[in-house]
């Protein structure tokens, strides 16, 4: 089922409505930050970051799609040139809308888009470190459970109250290694 | 098409509009001012929000 696109309606028609997130898009690379209404804002903010990820492709197929919806080269230039680069490590999330309050004459709610600054640091994400650890902990059990298993053969006729020093044995040094 | 009846008593007006009231726009002070300012919104005195010059005053 088609699902309608989210945030108001722009313009007059759907080719008026292209035009208008077109050349907003072309102002907000031209000069990095554009003051517009909120609604226009949040309209524009996935479209112009689609096209910063088109950018970042950087071939030749990417820059004519770049250009069907930009149509100014010198704009689609710095975006490839210069935009696009300052964004190759950060995986999306290329603009920031801050509201700037209702507009004086029609208190329409006004906000500035803006191209974000450069990562500075590039750190790995939350996922990639949450995943390393879970390795680390699998093999420290793993680790634990063959100990486990050696002391249980050696001492195979012993009663059931040394296995579970050795399982407490097994569990501290875990959390040794862990610390 | 249809059309009131009866003209509407003064009273009954009067009740109606008694439920027409303002409220106060919500402010919060700006951290950076203290003047101030609708919340999550940019100051309109200092032109910051979050801690980030937004605009020029």
């Amino acid at each position: 089922m088609p699902q309608p696109t989210k945030g108001a309606r722009l313009g007059g028609s759907p080719a008026h409505e292209q035009l208008i997130l077109a050349n907003l898009a072309t102002s907000l690379f031209r000069h990095g930050r554009i003051r517009t209404t909120e609604a226009k804002a949040r309209r524009l903010r996935p479209f112009a970051e689609r096209l910063v990820t088109v950018a970042k492709r950087g071939d030749l197929s990417s820059r004519r799609r770049a250009l069907a919806v930009l149509r100014d080269k010198d704009v689609v230039h710095s975006l490839f040139a210069e935009i696009a680069p300052r964004y190759s490590n950060r995986p999306g999330g290329y603009t920031r809308i801050t509201k700037l309050g209702p507009r004086r004459g029609d208190a329409a709610p006004m906000a500035m888009i803006e191209l974000v600054e450069e990562l500075e640091t590039t750190q790995p994400a939350d996922t990639d470190r949450r995943t390393a650890d879970r390795q680390r902990e699998r093999q420290d059990t793993v680790a634990a459970l063959a100990g486990e298993e050696d002391e249980a053969t050696a001492a195979s006729a012993a009663d059931s109250d040394s296995a579970e020093q050795a399982e407490e044995a097994g569990e501290a040094g875990k959390d040794s290694d862990k610390s | 098409m249809a059309v009131p009846k009866r003209r509407m008593s003064r009273s009954n007006t009067r009740s109606r509009r008694a439920q027409w009231k303002a409220r106060a726009v919500v402010t919060q002070p700006c951290p950076q001012c203290r003047s101030p300012k609708l919340p999550h919104t940019a100051c309109t005195v200092c032109g910051t929000y979050n801690g980030r010059q937004v605009v020029q005053v």
